[in-house]
């Protein structure tokens, strides 16, 4: 698979592919199987092995794959156009992610703007104010009395998929949620460091900058998990509390499951760059993908501290 | 360099491709086998439609038919078949040696496999197949729906990540392995629409993604975004649904416009009649199409300004549509015109599709769309755009580019035949539901009124006759590639331009080692 600038870059046939489709349904097949179980109870046999299973799998396949494409560059198979094509493919990665957020931001616009206003009566032209469904309920957000909670799950017209008791209070955005803006803001800066220094052929400074980013990211992961604790056994914040709590979990949750990912991204360049010596100022763009990951969730974190925490 | 190693042996020729055309060829019949599933499940619901009253299948199971007829044909025929052709060809357009992440483009094709078998195997499972709708509108899909609804959820989140990674490496190939002097400007027609395609599909499939976990969560951790008592909205799962559903028939339509302005000019013999307009016209057609979703949901009580808004920004669409549709006219207008298959179904798309886009024009006028909506006018509205849009151009690109890719020629008389075939069993089946939609059938609804009956039997022996003629397609494919004419000019046809044309017939496994010249 040589390839040089004038020519193309023209792969051998590879497995990487089948294996990382094949875990992957492993994966889904023993994750749905396992909810289910979870769920309905109808048995489902060894659903959650089998997930555990495909994820290894599927784990293990990343890794070969990514162990292959850096081997590939560090033996100078990679030309400069192939780099162009990875760097080509992470920007729109990170462009289908930002399209991902923008489908629970707008559920939360949506809710807010739309959604509450309506179910308390908001542009209701009947004449018959009693023909409200939920009579009596207030939009008020952070939600904390769910339309449920003000009728009665015995009020309820309909039946519904379960029973929401709002949260006995929201999340403020002192304390925790500061220290974690200020913990990714922080580690935006660290990183833009250790680029900078990367620049300049500055190992041990690059290792260094690099190295405070992870811990100022494994902290912020940790704040998080002390700030769930909080919400469950304190607040009564969970995902059974009505459209508050689904909203706040699935924003921070998505958002705690990236900073997990890019930190992860973050900690093989470390390791390539204090075990094995990769990396210098010309030739990172493994480092510089895992950065622009970063900055993206620092991003999206800023989105949240605003519009679930502040506003 | 080595790149003169040839196709491998066998099973792992496929399972380890990492070649363009393999993996295009491998797109292109696992969507015809899914096309051909699909239609049986379409068979199944024309049976049971075949006169009133109840004749073969449970509703509910009628139900599953038509949510697995939808999905299979949007997610598992129509949107491969493209990226098939994608693989095929864009490459070979643009004068690049393969697509420009190849490993991954393999990966894009083997999650589809799976996520098929693991959508069909919801058949299969206790409380039967996701029976709600392609469109799983909750509270149908979480709180009412069967247990295969996660592995439903899970399959199109892969069929998702298919989408993805095949749309990145379209848009990485593009705008990375283009050869020296091929222009953005310069791009063939197909190239533009894929591009802005897989713009589309990058930009939506993660909404898509977004709405099936809300579903997921709704159904498995006790969360209530779709559901009022918690303070949520079924009416918000609309909004995202639709989010991704309108740009995505445009992502169905669009590589199908691609497809008729490369024949067209090559059977009328002239170039095209406008080819920045059309670009621009198909970028307008992709920004329309994401600030127009609520049409679809005119009767769900939106406020009248929102009613308002979506009626004139959905009417906006008409406009860069009429400009391709007046370029394709304006293209054969004084050209030396022969009617060989692939154009005969490009006519048959010019035609039929504008008659979609029609009906497309009366149903986005809100008050009217208050009578239309779920009825049988929309059903053939949509197919009258989907089948004769989408299945139409994919099945003239098989016939115009299947010489160049296996060194065969068809047969025209059977090709012929069959676009007659299907041109009447698809007016048959589609054009009488017009019709019964108007006069008010619902769609989805296992029975119907005693005055729908005769429409409904023509509709039903229509179905047949097309189903029937995609057999014959299916024969008429195997036929050329096992004993067609050999073709020994590369160009094939005589009026066909573009760097496809210029490699030896039938393609090299490897077409490109070195950049070609574009002048």
């Amino acid at each position: 698979m040589a390839a040089s600038d004038n020519h193309y870059y023209v792969p051998e046939k590879s497995a990487l592919a089948f294996c990382t489709a094949t875990s992957v349904a492993i994966f889904i097949l023993g994750f749905a199987a396992g909810l289910n179980s979870m769920t309905f109870g109808d048995g489902g046999g060894f659903g959650w092995e089998l997930m555990v299973a495909g994820l290894l799998a599927f784990l293990s396949s990343l890794f070969v794959w990514f162990k292959t494409a850096i081997d590939e560059n560090r033996q100078g198979l990679a030309n400069a156009q192939l780099k162009r094509s990875y760097v080509l493919g992470m920007q729109w990665f990170i462009f289908s992610e930002v399209m991902f957020f923008a489908a629970f931001f707008g559920t939360l616009f949506y809710i807010r703007q739309f959604a509450l206003p309506w179910l308390a009566g908001e542009g209701n032209k009947s004449p018959f104010a009693e023909s409200l469904l939920w009579q009596g309920f207030e939009n008020v957000w952070p939600l904390v009395n769910t339309p449920q909670d003000v009728v009665g799950v015995e009020g309820q017209y309909q039946a519904n998929n379960g029973v929401f008791p709002g949260a006995r209070e929201s999340m403020g955005w002192q304390g925790l949620p500061l220290i974690n803006t200020i913990l990714l803001l922080t580690s935006s800066l660290t990183l833009h460091f250790a680029h900078s220094y990367l620049l300049t052929n500055n190992r041990g400074m690059f290792n260094l900058w690099l190295g405070a980013t992870l811990v100022l990211g494994f902290v912020f992961v940790g704040c998080q998990v002390l700030e769930y604790k909080h919400a469950y056994s304190d607040l009564g914040l969970t995902l059974e509390a009505g459209i508050y709590g689904s909203t706040f979990f699935i924003l921070t949750g998505f958002h705690g499951f990236h900073v997990c990912m890019g930190a992860t991204m973050l900690l093989v360049q470390y390791l390539r760059s204090t075990a094995a010596g990769h990396f210098d100022a010309e030739d990172h763009f493994g480092f510089e993908m895992a950065a622009w990951y970063w900055h993206f969730v620092d991003v999206v974190w800023v989105g949240l501290f605003l519009f679930v925490y502040i506003f | 360099m080595g790149e003169h190693h040839g196709p491998e042996k066998g099973i792992k020729r496929w399972l380890l491709a990492t070649n363009h055309k393999d993996i295009g060829t491998m797109y292109l019949w696992f969507s015809f086998a899914m096309f051909l599933i699909g239609g049986a499940f379409a068979m199944i619901i024309r049976a049971e439609l075949f006169q009133p009253g109840m004749q073969l299948v449970e509703p509910d199971f009628f139900n599953q038919m038509t949510t697995l007829h939808g999905l299979v044909m949007v997610f598992g025929a129509i949107m491969p078949s493209f990226v098939g052709l994608a693989n095929w060809m864009i490459p070979m357009m643009i004068g690049a040696p393969d697509m420009a992440l190849p490993r991954m483009n393999n990966l894009s094709f083997w999650l589809l496999p799976f996520a098929f078998a693991v959508l069909l195997s919801s058949l299969f499972m206790e409380g039967g197949a996701p029976n709600f709708g392609w469109t799983f509108y909750a509270p149908l899909s979480t709180t009412y729906g069967p247990p295969s609804t996660t592995f439903f959820i899970f399959g199109v989140h892969i069929m998702g990540a298919s989408s993805i990674m095949g749309s990145i490496n379209i848009i990485a190939t593009v705008m990375n392995l283009r050869a020296p002097g091929m222009t953005y400007m310069k791009m063939p027609l197909f190239v533009w629409t894929w591009v802005i395609t897989a713009f589309l599909l990058i930009a939506v499939m993660p909404v898509l993604a977004g709405a099936v976990t809300m579903m997921l969560m709704d159904i498995h951790f006790g969360t209530s975004f779709f559901s009022a008592a918690g303070g949520g909205d079924p009416v918000l799962f609309q909004h995202i649904f639709w989010f991704f559903g309108h740009p995505e028939v445009y992502i169905i339509i669009l590589p199908a416009f691609g497809v008729v302005s490369e024949i067209i000019p090559t059977f009328a013999r002239k170039p095209l009649f406008g080819y920045a307009s059309m670009v621009y016209a198909t970028a307008s057609i992709a920004f329309l199409s994401f600030i127009v979703w609520a049409h679809h949901m005119y009767t769900t009580g939106m406020p009248l300004a929102g009613e308002l808004y979506f009626m004139y920004a959905t009417m906006l669409i008409a406009v860069p549509t009429g400009v391709k549709v007046f370029n394709w006219v304006a293209t054969m207008y004084d050209g030396a015109l022969t009617f060989e298959t692939p154009m005969l179904f490009c006519l048959g798309f010019l035609f039929l599709f504008t008659m979609g886009g029609f009906t497309g024009l009366m149903l986005s006028i809100a008050p009217a769309d208050f009578q239309y909506h779920d009825t049988y006018f929309v059903v053939a509205h949509f197919h009258y755009v989907m089948v004769a849009g989408a299945i139409f151009s994919m099945t003239a690109a098989v016939y115009y580019w299947l010489p160049k890719w296996c060194g065969r020629m068809y047969n025209e008389t059977l090709g012929k035949a069959q676009f007659w075939i299907s041109f009447i069993g698809f007016n048959l089946t589609f054009f009488p539901q017009h019709f019964v939609g108007l006069a008010g059938m619902p769609r989805r609804i296992p029975d119907y009124a005693l005055q729908f009956a005769d429409f409904n039997m023509m509709s039903s022996i229509g179905a047949f006759i097309y189903g029937g003629s995609q057999l014959f397609f299916l024969y008429n494919v195997i036929a050329t590639i096992r004993s067609g004419e050999k073709v020994s000019d590369d160009k094939v046809w005589e009026g066909a331009n573009g760097l496809e044309w210029t490699v030896p017939t039938p393609a090299p496994f490897h077409t490109f080692s070195t950049p070609p010249e574009v002048k």
